[in-house]
This record gives C-alpha cells, structure tokens and sequence, in this order.
C-alpha cells in the first residue's frame, strides 16, 4: 500500500458514503413496499439520474474492492506484491463489467 | 511458532479492524452475484420477478439482513477510519467502535423485523 | 485473594527460531518482577539461558520480551499481575529474529528506523544562530506527544502489520519519523516524507492500535501515522514527493 493506492481507495470510500445511505434507503423502500420488478423497472427505465447514480457507485466500488483485497491478498495469502495486484486488478474488472452490465439491465428504455 | 498465545487479539479494535476487514471480503465476494441477479432484468421482467419471488423466503431475508449488517458495520468502520486518518485525534476509540457495531446491529435487525412483519401470516 | 503456593512455574523459550519452551519451578516472592524471575533462573538453575536487560527500572527499554502472549517490558511486569494457575510463559519479542532464547535480534528494527529516515538532518550550523522554538507551537506539541520513543521493540513486536507485512517500516520508524516532521529545523523532510509514502510505509497500517495500547511509554504511534497519512497525501496531490 502506498500513497497512490491510498487516495484512490480512500477517495472511492468517500465518494460511496453518502452513496451507500442511499442506497440503505433504496434497499429498505423497495422491500418494504414489496416492490416487484415491473414496479423497479418502471422506476429505473430510462432514468438518466439513476444511471448516473449507479453508474458511479459501481466504478467507486470496483475500484475500492480491488485496492482492498489487493491489501488482503498481500499479507494473508501466498500472493504477494505484483501478483495480489494482478488478481485484484482482475476482480476489480470482473466487478465494474458485471456492474455495469447490470445498471444498463434496468436503466435501458 | 515461537509464542503460543497472541494474548491481545481480544482487543476490541483488533476485533473492530478484523471485522471490518471480512465484512470487505464479504461484501467483494457476495458483489458479483448482485450484479448477476440485477441483470436478470436483461431476459425480461418476468425472470427477475421470479428471482425477486425467491428471496422473500425467510431464510433468504435472514441472508439479506446479515448483508445489510456487513454494509453498515463497514460503512461505519471505514468513517471511524476517515476520522481517524484526516481529523485531529480523538480517544474513545473503543467506544466509537462499539457504536459503529452497535448502530450496524439495529440496521439489521429493523431490515429483518421489517422483512418478516411484512410477510405476516 | 493471596497466593498460597511457594512457588511458581515459568515456561521460558529456549534455543534460537526452532526450539522448546523449557519449565523451571521458582520461588514465589511477595514483590517479583518477571524480570527477578528470569535472573533468578539464569542465576541459580541454568547459567546457559540467554537474556537482555539493563538498568532494570524501566528506562532503557531492553528488558522487553512476550510474556503470556504479550509483548511487555519484565522489569516492570509484576509477577502477580501476570501469575495464571502458578504459571508464566516468557519467550523472546515477536516479528523479531531469535538469536537465542530470550534474546531478539534489533537489527531490523533499527533497519526499518533508519529506512523512515529516523535520523535528524540540521539545516543550519553552529555558526548560525539557535533556531528559536515555541515549545506551545502546534508542530512542537505534535513533536514533543511523540518524542519519547526508547526504541524498546514493544510496538513493533504488538504489531499485526508488521506480522503480515515484511515491507512494513513499523510503528516506532513511523512514529520517529512523524516526530521529526514536525521538527521546524529538520532539512530531510522531502526525502523522509516520500520514504514513508512508499510501499510499506505509513499507509500500511490499519490503525489496530496496539502500538498505543502496549507502548509503556504511552506513545501514540497510531495518531503519528495518521498525521504522516495526511502529510504525505498533501504533499503527493501537491506533487512535491513522487515515491
């Protein structure tokens, strides 16, 4: 961990704070109204403030997972250094392309 | 192994920062299956309506609020961090800790009882 | 509730990184050190274990070894706070090489010191005149909360970090190092500064705080870190350091 690594994952955790009290609230509305999908999708079609919203949140998040376990790899598991980068640059792919994916699932009109 | 017994891994904000740290591995790994679900909306709404059917069995919402839990207990540890890292020092440390867990808890557990409530009888 | 046995058994670590705990009876005294106890055995059992003390009144730090798990100075550990079922168990610091039963290896510690750029660098000479301090300055106050550092291992052998992490410079390198910092007349800071933003440095830590909770000092290295933490990052965004 040095510097770099530590404003980028620290600057994504800021970023997510306020994100995640949202998205606390979006969990606890949609479930205790029991929302069902075509309830969901026909708030999130076509909406540009929650593609923007979550488009965000998962670039935030992928790049805050992968600087993390980065970290864990580095001092828990056999893969140190340059090789707990690449498995964490990995994930971090993995996550922001299924991410992604899944906000264009329900924003796409 | 030369010392047989770490006598201090009971410290609370060894706990606190171990805590912190699975919740993070917890909510890296649990991510992608999120994603996936969600995306179950590509093959139409039925498939994710169906999915969405699923996870109001009980033993999934009990799932979902240890999820909640491990959202919250790290959101709130990693802000006693960001105090810590960039405001003056402050003690008590211990005890915010324990707020942070305390705090996570009662999320939880209102995810839950709401959960359960609402599929009544 | 007094102790009515006569003696107690002391579990010492003996032989180098491979070796056994080796138990020895020793005679219960009212007031005992941890450290009384070693010597005692060293004295009257076995001449061969190896130890290290010094002034034995806890001001130089060398008598520190692990005692029931945790890492603390001997010559200030009393017998009877530490005394479980009539036992104690005494090894060498952790994180540490063992060179031989008790005795732990300093030298990467010092390493790691000197590695943070541990070391004051003057930016003037005798012949200039004495650089006038406010002892109340915030830098002073934040130097003087830090300064008093022996070196004794303690933190460095309590630390998770540096058990994980063999790049991990420590909390007493990173604490030294956040105190000179904070030196109005060090010249080093450019170097010092980008030393401890580098890999392993002060971003390492994971703010476990049990540098603070075992230093008997009462240092608070983890604040110290803190303070680098935000130090480095000003300077980085800054561009004035490039680790």
């Amino acid at each position: 961990m040095n510097v770099r690594l530590y404003l980028w994952q620290r600057g994504t955790a800021a970023v997510m704070a306020p994100m995640i009290l949202v998205h606390l609230a979006v969990i606890f509305y949609a479930t205790h109204r029991g929302l069902t999908a075509a309830d969901i999708l026909a708030r999130t079609r076509g909406s540009v403030a929650w593609a923007l919203f979550y488009g965000i949140f998962v670039l935030a998040a992928a790049i805050h997972a992968a600087i993390g376990v980065r970290n864990v790899l580095d001092e828990w598991s056999p893969l140190k250094g340059r090789r707990a980068g690449l498995a964490a640059i990995g994930l971090g792919t993995v996550l922001l392309l299924l991410g992604w994916r899944a906000v264009a699932a329900v924003v796409a009109p | 192994m030369i010392a047989r017994r770490l006598g201090y891994r009971g410290e609370a904000l060894w706990l606190a920062a171990l805590v912190h740290r699975l919740s993070g591995i917890a909510l890296a790994l649990f991510l992608p299956f999120h994603f996936l679900a969600l995306g179950l909306a590509i093959e139409g709404e039925a498939r994710l309506d169906g999915f969405l059917r699923w996870t109001e069995r009980p033993v999934v919402e009990l799932a979902e609020s240890v999820l909640v839990f491990l959202l919250a207990v790290h959101l709130l540890g990693g802000l006693r961090l960001l105090l810590i890292e960039n405001f003056a020092w402050r003690d008590g440390q211990k005890r915010l800790a324990l707020l942070a867990a305390a705090i996570s808890c009662v999320v939880a557990f209102a995810f839950l009882a709401d959960a359960l409530l609402r599929a009544g009888p | 509730m007094a102790d009515q046995r006569s003696d107690l058994t002391a579990s010492l670590w003996r032989g180098g990184r491979d070796g056994a705990y080796a138990s020895y009876r020793v005679p219960l005294r009212e007031n005992q050190t941890v450290l009384d106890v070693v010597t005692w055995i060293q004295r009257n059992l076995d001449t061969t274990l190896a130890y290290r003390f010094a002034c034995r009144v806890g001001m130089c730090g060398s008598c520190a070894m692990t005692v029931n798990g945790r890492p603390r100075w001997t010559c200030r550990t009393h017998v009877s706070k530490v005394l479980r079922g009539g036992r104690i168990e005494i090894g060498p610091l952790r994180n540490l090489p063992v060179i031989k039963d008790l005795v732990a290896d300093m030298r990467p510690f010092f390493e790691k010191w000197q590695q943070a750029k541990g070391a004051f660098r003057p930016s003037q000479t005798r012949q200039d005149a004495i650089a006038p301090i406010r002892s109340d300055s915030a830098e002073r106050l934040a130097a003087d909360a830090a300064i008093q550092c022996i070196n004794c291992g303690v933190c460095y052998a309590a630390c998770d970090t540096v058990r994980w992490n063999p790049a991990y410079l420590g909390p007493a390198a990173l604490n030294r190092a956040w105190s000179l910092v904070n030196d109005v007349r060090d010249a080093g800071n450019a170097e010092r500064l980008a030393a401890v933003a580098a890999d392993g440095g002060c971003h390492s830590c994971h703010a476990h705080q049990s540098c603070q909770e075992y230093c008997p000092q009462a240092l608070n290295p983890t604040a110290s870190i803190a303070g680098l933490k935000r130090r480095t990052a000003q300077a980085f965004l800054k561009g004035e350091i490039k680790p």
